[in-house]
């Protein structure tokens, strides 16, 4: 731990006296163990996805590889098997940036509208809906899966496009989940506007979609930054929806690894499922380590309730 | 809908018009923006929610109708061996869960706010696994725990010979196989939350429980963490909701397995609805689920919400 | 000339359509090795037959996994071109619901009543006398696979019934074998209970429990005898933790374990490793004490669509999976047996020879899938994964379950 950088946002616990006190030693060592505890799995899985099949027959899974071998890095994302496709979970990778892209995007214009609306243009009734929202959130999806497939059926059958099994779908679908949460997001957030700014837009004969657009929108660019934190993450680790509402052509990445570690062929490939698990792990552990501070905030948002 | 209706009352119409002659038409703007809300408030969250509850009290098979059975989905459902062990299972975890998450994340917390060095450190490496998915974390810790390679091997190997630790295929303790993965997912999350509640506590009272000679941990007992309820209010609902919507672990992790040990009702559920062909029981056991949550969720929502209306 | 004279009539029916090259997404849940080199023959034919294109649509994981995938793609408007079920009580209410293609004028134009045999395969593709299924091979769930090499390990002749193999099992173990490979998933517990059934109870007593529903038999003195070998099988399984049933065949192919309870879809595997029948492995046909063969088996649906050309496509494919080329090359792989008893199978392998002896002789039994619904098939899995798995779980507190069951079973 040669870590230099000692966070000054404010620890306000008792301070520890010496360096090598007892009590400090018994902090550290807490912390450590701790941290083992946390950073193993991620060490295993990339010592593991390194090996060959061999090596890993032999050795143990907390060894470092003797040969480093990227050969089921390539296989997993290239060559693995289900059925007699075997393009490896690249098609699960894309599939899941087309259902990302839309349903962040659509998930969260809508929602920023919703908050905004609820914030500054409170109509009659609009109270009781933004709570029966928020209850939502909390009714398990099983509850509601079944009446959604019906819903998809017909709209789609009505708007002559196939929408259940589709992209589209799905992307609906996350819309409607993430609703609950980022609503309440905006809201929040644009509660906090100074109330002058409204009134002077007002005053100036703004509407609705003016200050939306000129005003509102400028000024909140980072609750759009943690919004997207935490559609991103949310819909790319979905698995639930994507089973349910996709076809294997359309499945997201993490039910087709989940497909591509659970249909054996023979002798189970262990690096190989680690390394397709480490794939499907990238973007949301690329997003961590890029935004930091910013993601702690975004799911800490997704947190409060009104 | 909302808006049909006030479009349509003329007296609404006319008594915004003279009390409020200019919000009206701006209004209506924003009722048209709030078309998505209101509609996934009231189809989905509603809507739904009752189609299905009436629905279980049918006999659908694959497809859904309305031949209704009284309450026969359900007595089937509590004579169920598999849904009494999922019960049983989730209540375990759940408990469990429930504590451990506590512990584990304020103890991290506190242990953090000390002024320690590298914190931003140590906190990374407690919060990433709260990034992955719950497949990515169940097939990890299936690996780890394989009895052939993991855990148990390296220590065997170590020359404990007789150390035997295999819970993924011990029936008795396969939910605690699942239950550590589930923690290592996420207690990250509640320690930040239980830092940000830290954070928030004035310096003040550090200092005068420094002045008046009470013990550190007499300090975070007494007087801290009860000025946090706020924020362990908030953690306690995030767990127990997370925790009812237990399935992509175990589907990763166990696959329900061995046996039906580590079942969870979420997976009875999808699995009744969709492989069993029965949607009627399927929706008896979603309708359970709900109740369940219903259960935490109105003494909270009482608690929060009564209680800011009365202060 | 005959066939060929029907088969022109049957093109001469989806042709009249004005047939296109269609894509024809095709979903099933062959997905192990041997299923997938089988699969591949279907996709082949197709596309090089007709002027259409097999889009392969596999679902991993068992049909478990992949049914409720299909039939809510069905439901939800998204159907598919074609897709592989158990035929039998699964598509009922989608037959019902008008969601599947009808292919009466296909199996009377090339005469299916006559050449599919035995005749119950198509009875189970019939509803109110029109045709929804194309049948495709039979697959006996009545086998026991025993590795050759396991016993010659541990010093003891390869059994010829289950008394000797059980006889044997002691001697298996002080090997360091497994006596018994078994998967964990919930099929397989109910399958290796049925083919127990058989061999243990009788027939007469399985037809009673599973055609009838007579629930008193169900708890009766033969199933208690066999829910008694059922425990005494868990225990010779219980160290097999294998998940997947081709994982715990694969235990046998290494000799890992001594045998496997396993329909004939498990010969693919044996196949794919190299190894011969009688040379490598014995199968025995009901446990070596009924020999019978239970018609289950797999049979492709069509759901549907509202596109002209996808019927034709759908109906071509129909004729062209039943058709006598397209069934010898697709079951040599599978490990089934094929629908029609006019094909030459010189290339078959000794258990394949066998079962087309046993089917010849017409010792043949309906498939639990045909005589339970999906919704009883899922409540005897979940009871018999939980037996099978859960050594404190006695004899007569399964048996006392499985009975309510049956008189619940519709």
């Amino acid at each position: 731990m040669a870590d230099a950088t000692v966070s000054m946002t404010g620890p306000r616990g008792p301070k520890p006296k010496r360096r090598f006190s007892p009590t400090n030693i018994m902090l550290y060592g807490t912390l450590f163990v701790v941290a083992v505890y946390y950073a193993l799995p991620l060490y295993v899985m990339i010592v593991t996805s390194l090996k060959g099949m061999p090596e890993i027959r032999l050795g143990n899974v907390f060894a470092p590889p003797v040969d480093i071998t990227f050969e089921p890095w390539v296989k997993a994302w290239a060559e693995a098997c289900t059925g007699i496709n075997c393009d490896g979970l690249s098609r699960g990778f894309w599939n899941s940036v087309q259902i990302l892209v839309p349903s962040v995007i659509l998930s969260i214009a809508i929602a920023s509208v919703n908050g905004y609306a609820l914030a500054n243009w409170k109509f009659k009734g609009s109270e009781v809906f933004f709570t029966i929202l928020i209850f939502g959130a909390f009714i398990p999806y099983q509850v509601m899966i079944y009446p959604i497939v019906i819903i998809l059926r017909e709209t789609g059958g009505f708007l002559g496009v196939q929408l259940m099994g589709s992209i589209w779908g799905l992307v609906i679908v996350h819309t409607i989940f993430g609703m609950p949460i980022l609503t309440l997001l905006f809201r929040n957030y644009f509660t906090s506007v100074p109330e002058e700014l409204f009134k002077a837009a007002r005053v100036d004969g703004a509407g609705f979609w003016g200050i939306y657009f000129r005003i509102m929108l400028p000024m909140s660019l980072p609750i759009f930054v943690v919004a997207i934190i935490l559609q991103v993450t949310g819909i790319w680790n979905d698995f639930l929806f994507g089973v349910i509402y996709t076809k294997p052509e359309t499945y997201p990445m993490t039910v087709q690894l989940n497909n591509i570690v659970n249909s054996v062929q023979g002798v189970k490939e262990y690096n190989v499922n680690m390394a397709a698990t480490l794939l499907t792990g990238l973007v949301p552990l690329a997003i961590y380590f890029i935004s930091g501070k910013l993601f702690v905030r975004g799911i800490a948002a997704g947190a409060v309730k009104g | 809908m909302a808006i049909a209706d006030d479009a349509q009352s003329p007296s609404a119409v006319q008594r915004e018009r003279t009390q409020r002659p200019n919000r009206l038409f701006k209004n209506m703007t924003a009722k048209i923006a709030s078309i998505p809300m209101v509609a996934t408030a009231l189809v989905i969250f509603v809507g739904c929610t009752v189609w299905t509850i009436v629905h279980s009290f049918t006999n659908s098979r694959l497809l859904p109708r309305l031949e209704f059975v009284g309450f026969e989905q359900y007595e089937r459902l509590w004579e169920t061996r598999r849904w009494l062990v999922s019960i049983e299972n989730l209540a375990i975890y759940g408990v469990c869960s429930l504590i451990l998450s506590f512990v584990i994340g304020f103890t991290l917390a506190a242990l953090l706010d000390r002024k320690i060095r590298g914190e931003a450190v140590f906190r990374t490496i407690f919060l990433y696994p709260f990034a992955l998915s719950f497949i990515v974390t169940g097939l990890v810790w299936q690996w780890i725990l394989n009895p052939q390679f993991g855990i148990q091997s390296v220590v065997q190997r170590w020359g404990w010979e007789s150390f035997a630790f295999d819970p993924l295929n011990n029936a008795d303790i396969v939910i605690y196989g699942i239950l550590i993965a589930g923690i290592w997912q996420g207690s990250g999350f509640i320690m930040v939350l239980m830092l940000a509640g830290l954070r928030g506590i004035d310096e003040d009272i550090w200092k005068a429980s420094r002045v008046d000679g009470i013990p550190v941990w007499k300090t975070y007992v007494v007087v801290i963490i009860p000025m946090m309820r706020p924020v362990f209010i908030t953690a306690l609902v995030i767990i127990t909701s997370g925790i009812i919507k237990v399935y992509d672990l175990v589907v990763a992790q166990t696959s329900g397995g061995p046996g039906i040990a580590s079942e969870v009702p979420a997976k009875y559920v999808i699995e009744k609805m969709f492989q069993s062909q029965n949607l009627a029981q399927g929706f008896a056991a979603s309708t359970m689920m709900l109740l369940s949550v219903l259960i935490v969720l109105i003494p909270w929502a009482y608690l929060e919400f009564g209680g800011k209306k009365r202060g | 000339m005959k066939s060929i004279a029907r088969l022109m009539a049957a093109s001469a029916i989806v042709s009249a359509s004005g047939a296109m090259a269609a894509d024809l997404e095709v979903t099933h849940w062959w997905t192990s090795g041997g299923e997938a080199a089988a699969v591949a023959e279907f996709a082949k034919a197709f596309d090089e037959k007709t002027d259409h294109n097999w889009v392969d649509g596999a679902i991993a994981g068992s049909g478990g996994t992949a049914r409720p995938i299909i039939i809510s793609r069905i439901l939800g408007g998204d159907p598919m071109g074609a897709t592989q079920l158990n035929h039998g009580r699964q598509a009922e209410e989608l037959i019902e619901a008008g969601l599947l293609l009808d292919l009466t004028d296909v199996a009377e134009a090339e005469g299916w009543r006559d050449i599919i045999h035995p005749v119950s395969l198509l009875d189970s593709c019939t509803v109110d006398g029109r045709v929804y299924c194309a049948p495709v091979n039979i697959h006996s769930w009545q086998w026991i696979w025993l590795s050759h090499q396991a016993f010659a390990d541990a010093g003891t002749d390869v059994p010829a019934n289950w008394d000797e193999f059980v006889a044997a099992a002691p001697a298996l173990e002080a090997a360091g074998k497994i006596p018994l490979a078994m998967g964990q998933q919930p099929w397989q517990s109910s399958g290796a209970f049925g083919v127990m059934t058989v061999a243990i109870a009788g027939l007469d007593a399985w037809s009673a429990v599973n055609i009838d529903k007579n629930a008193d038999v169900a708890a009766g003195p033969e199933y208690a005898k066999v829910f008694e070998a059922a425990a005494n099988a868990r225990q010779l399984a219980a160290n097999s933790n294998v998940q997947d049933w081709n994982q715990a065949t694969n235990l046998v192919i290494t000799g890992q374990a001594g045998a496997q309870i396993m329909g004939d879809w498990a010969q693919g595997e044996f196949q794919v490793a190299g190894q011969v029948a009688g040379e490598d492995y014995t199968c025995l046909p009901g446990l070596g004490v009924n020999e019978v063969i239970s018609t289950g088996g797999d049979a492709f649906y069509f759901p549907v669509n509202g596109d002209a050309d996808v019927t034709a496509a759908q109906k071509e494919l129909a004729s062209l999976l039943v058709s006598k080329e397209v069934q010898v090359a697709f079951n040599l792989k599978k490990g089934s047996l094929p629908i029609r008893g006019d094909v030459d199978l010189d290339a078959a392998n000794d258990c394949m020879k066998k079962g087309l002896e046993i089917l010849a002789n017409g010792a043949i039994l309906p498939d639990g899938n045909q005589t339970l619904s999906p919704d009883t098939s899922g409540q005897i899995e979940d009871l018999m994964v939980e037996f099978w798995n859960d050594p404190s779980y006695s004899a007569a507190d399964a048996q006392a379950a499985y009975a309510k069951i049956i008189s619940r079973a519709d």
